[in-house]
């Protein structure tokens, strides 16, 4: 069968890649004659044979016979009873369409799985809110489901009173809900020196942002007579077996940005990310984020634990290491087009994508289309809030040209999101932290994109 | 004026109570207790850099071998220095860098780094080995074995003769000689507070050119065609509907894909017989998972490929499991497993099946 015989608008099977160079010879001169579909029915014709699942191809074309099938024949869940109600006990899932969104692992980038990494698919998600069993997963020791009804949640340290609390207390006192994006200090760690992964999903899925309920922690040290001058510092430790243990300092907590959160997108806390508690730190790397939290100490020293004194240490040029590396920076990424996507055809673009300051929230984005020589300002969705995702989004229309699509965010102390050229300048290539330099995704001639980075 | 008397202490008492309650709970009497001295001292287990915390005790170079290669090399090597399962511990440092506090090799951009070549804090590494290894039974030390640990570690980094005992009372001494103990800046604007007088503006500092802004950019970076397929077809990484697609990594760029992809989810006849729910739940129980994958070689072999080395032979695998080994699979020893007899005689059998899933 030809392409152009092919009728529109039927089922097929999942796309696939799908020109090659003749092909793409052929596109320009049809394109010359107003053939602005080829790309699609290529696409369509290459991919009719790939088991992934079936889809309807997006081919729109005013059809021969009347009409679209897909209209004028009715369909089964029109002409039919649908399904009832879920059973009793059931907790709802996905279309069945939608198995290829999940979290994923990195090929080879730990040896076990209990200290490991799962990346959020930022590529298919919409919106600021990450579904909680999208959230991106780091353990160090690996994960657990615990009893809530057995755990406790101590302080002690500079306080008049050592106290403890059990979750019924902590859920008693008047709760807060906020959004923050959580961002493990080492997301886009591969991408220091070169490239080296091809998706979204894996330069920077471990970020994910959520709505978090809990109590402020500095309501709980106020209970417990905190010495709030002298403990300029708190440590928060975790009650599994890594017990994670990382310093905060004293201001970030009187300002009431902290919590100790059970509450993540109007549920508990998944056990993967803490259930039944955690410390939710606003800005700061995920680490922070102490998971099973099960005490908080007040002191008037840092601690130099485990995860600030060997790892999540940023090594510079001179061969020192920074200690105490917090914040993350404001940073942004195109999630469509990205990495390993490959567009259906040439014209109208929604290019979205999301940004984050650790200092506050995100000012505006630029974004760029020709490699960083010319940007245009992106719409900002609401709600903008400080240190949570912002989505953006800016109208593109691809003239099937090569493109290299980038995003620069600028948050509201100013600061603006460097290229490669000049975070290297500044840190070298072997910090492994703190990678907030500007993506770029080129847009092949064929409509594959591909993880890039300029000189 | 007697009759008022009574109302007045009755008031004066219901004051006094109000004040108790406001002192116990303040704002929020009725949550929270004071923690008993007992409870504290089982979680308060952290020790600060200026050993705050430290429990005495003290533990020989000798003794933490010892040690060492029952409950630590298994992952990080007989010298400390594996990067098999996790980074090295042990290497790069040298007697200069004893002198000089600072880690020669970390400005050699080619090297490695080890937690030795780091950490400028010896109070670190006592701490965690306490609180968080050995990785599978975590918190399991006393706290000579972890002085014990600590020395040898200290011993292999050349930072302590093979004599040494290590205690509460020479950390401090041993505290001057890590190698890298002035090798960590604080100067940077990446705390979020004032305490480190630290940089208050940040070390990158970009503009938000909009037009004409760099000259021709040139991708200097890509991944070569060889990894295309390295993480997973792509195609079935990305939505079914929309914009675009997930390309097909599974054949070349520009080709047609050759033939389906075979679903992922379809499971795997299991080669041998048996039930695998309780092998496979002892396995996870047992913590030997932590060491070794169904398929795939963690820091022991696959279990797949354990089951056909070793097809039927039930007594010889219960043996391995009980008594540990080193040489068949590679240097990093096994060690013993005390495990349940019985569970180690179902993993055994399960192993001589095939090690179905």
């Amino acid at each position: 069968m030809k392409i152009d015989e092919l009728p529109s608008g039927r089922i097929r099977k999942a796309p696939e890649n799908f020109l090659s160079r003749d092909d793409i010879k052929t596109v320009f001169s049809e394109g010359k004659n107003g053939r602005r579909d080829f790309i699609r029915k290529a696409f369509s014709a290459a991919t009719a044979s790939v088991a992934a699942g079936s889809v309807l191809a997006q081919g729109n074309p005013v059809p021969k016979e009347g009409g679209d099938p897909n209209i004028l024949n009715l369909p089964e869940h029109s002409t039919n009873l649908g399904q009832g109600v879920s059973p009793e006990g059931s907790y709802g899932k996905p279309s069945k369409y939608e198995s290829n969104v999940k979290r994923r692992q990195s090929p080879g980038l730990t040896q076990t799985t209990q200290a490991s990494v799962s990346f959020a698919p930022l590529q298919s998600l919409f919106g600021i809110v990450t579904p909680s069993g999208l959230h991106f997963e780091r353990h160090h020791q690996g994960w657990w489901d615990i009893d809530p009804s057995k755990h406790r949640f101590m302080i002690n340290g500079m306080v008049k009173t050592p106290m403890v609390f059990t979750m019924d207390e902590i859920m008693r006192l008047p709760s807060v809900s906020r959004f923050h994006f959580i961002e493990c200090g080492a997301n886009t760690a591969a991408e220091w020196g070169n490239v080296a992964v091809p998706t979204c999903q894996y330069t920077h899925g471990m970020i994910s942002c959520s709505e978090f309920t809990g109590v402020p922690l500095i309501t709980l040290l106020e209970r417990a007579g905190a010495d709030l001058k002298n403990g300029k510092f708190v440590l928060a430790e975790g009650g599994d077996g890594s017990s994670m243990t990382r310093t905060i300092p004293m201001e970030l907590i009187t300002s009431g940005e902290v919590l100790v959160a059970y509450g993540q997108n109007g549920e508990m806390l998944r056990p993967e990310n803490g259930y039944p508690l955690r410390l939710v730190v606003p800005g700061v790397q995920g680490v922070s984020w102490v998971k099973y939290l099960r005490r908080i100490e007040v002191g008037d020293k840092p601690y130099a634990t485990k995860d600030e004194a060997i790892h999540y240490i940023d090594l510079q040029p001179d061969g020192m290491l920074r200690q105490y590396t917090s914040v993350q920076e404001c940073k942004s990424v195109v999630t469509t087009p990205s990495g390993g996507q490959v567009l259906l055809d040439k014209g109208f673009y929604n290019i979205t994508g999301l940004a984050w300051s650790g200092r506050g929230k995100v000012k505006k984005v630029d974004v760029s289309v020709d490699g960083g020589r010319n940007w245009r300002p992106a719409r900002l969705e609401s709600p903008v809030m400080s240190k949570s995702l912002t989505r953006f989004n800016i109208d593109w229309i691809w003239d099937g040209k090569p493109a290299i699509v980038q995003s620069r965010a600028t948050d509201e102390t100013g600061y603006v999101q460097p290229t490669y050229k000049l975070l290297r300048s500044v840190r070298g290539t072997r910090s492994i932290y703190h990678n907030n330099a500007i993506q770029s995704w080129l847009v092949q001639e064929n409509g594959e994109v591909k993880n890039v980075q300029l000189s | 004026m007697f009759s008022f008397r009574k109302p007045l202490i009755a008031l004066a008492v219901m004051a006094l109570g109000a004040a108790a309650a406001a002192q116990e709970g303040g704002k929020y009497p009725g949550i929270g207790r004071a923690a008993t001295t007992p409870e504290v001292a089982a979680w308060d287990i952290d020790v600060r850099p200026d050993f705050k915390g430290l429990p005495a005790g003290s533990g020989s170079v000798a003794a933490g071998q010892d040690i060492w290669e029952a409950k630590c090399a298994a992952c990080h090597g007989i010298f400390g220095d594996s990067g098999e399962v996790f980074s090295p511990l042990i290497g790069g440092t040298t007697a200069e860098d004893v002198k000089s506090g600072r880690v020669a090799k970390l400005k050699d951009p080619t090297a490695g780094r080890t937690t030795f070549m780091k950490v400028a804090t010896l109070s670190t590494v006592w701490d965690f080995i306490n609180r968080a290894m050995p990785w599978n039974a975590p918190k399991s030390l006393k706290p000579d074995e972890v002085y014990a640990v600590t020395a040898f570690m200290l011993n292999l980094a050349n930072v302590v003769p093979d004599n040494f005992t290590l205690s509460d009372k020479n950390i401090a001494q041993v505290q001057a000689r890590m190698p890298n103990r002035n090798g960590m800046t604080t100067q940077h604007a990446m705390w979020p507070g004032k305490e480190f007088n630290g940089s208050k503006s940040p070390d990158v500092k970009n503009v938000a050119c909009m037009k004409d802004c760099a000259t021709e950019p040139k991708v200097a970076s890509f991944l070569p065609d060889f990894a295309r397929n390295a993480h997973g077809n792509l195609a079935e990484q990305n939505r079914l509907i929309g914009p675009q697609r997930g390309a097909d990594t599974s054949v070349p760029e520009g080709q047609a894909p050759a033939k389906p992809v075979p679903s992922t989810t379809a499971a795997a006849q299991p080669a041998g017989g048996g039930d695998a729910k309780l092998p496979l739940a002892l396995l996870q129980k047992h913590a030997c998972t932590a060491c070794h994958g169904v398929d795939n070689k963690i820091v022991g072999p696959a279990y797949a490929d354990v089951a056909k080395k070793y097809s039927g032979k039930s007594d010889y695998l219960l043996g391995k499991i009980k008594s540990g080994g080193a040489g068949v699979w590679g240097p990093i020893p096994m060690p013993p497993q005390n495990i349940p007899e019985e569970d180690a005689k179902v993993i055994a059998a399960w192993l001589a099946a095939g090690a179905a899933k």
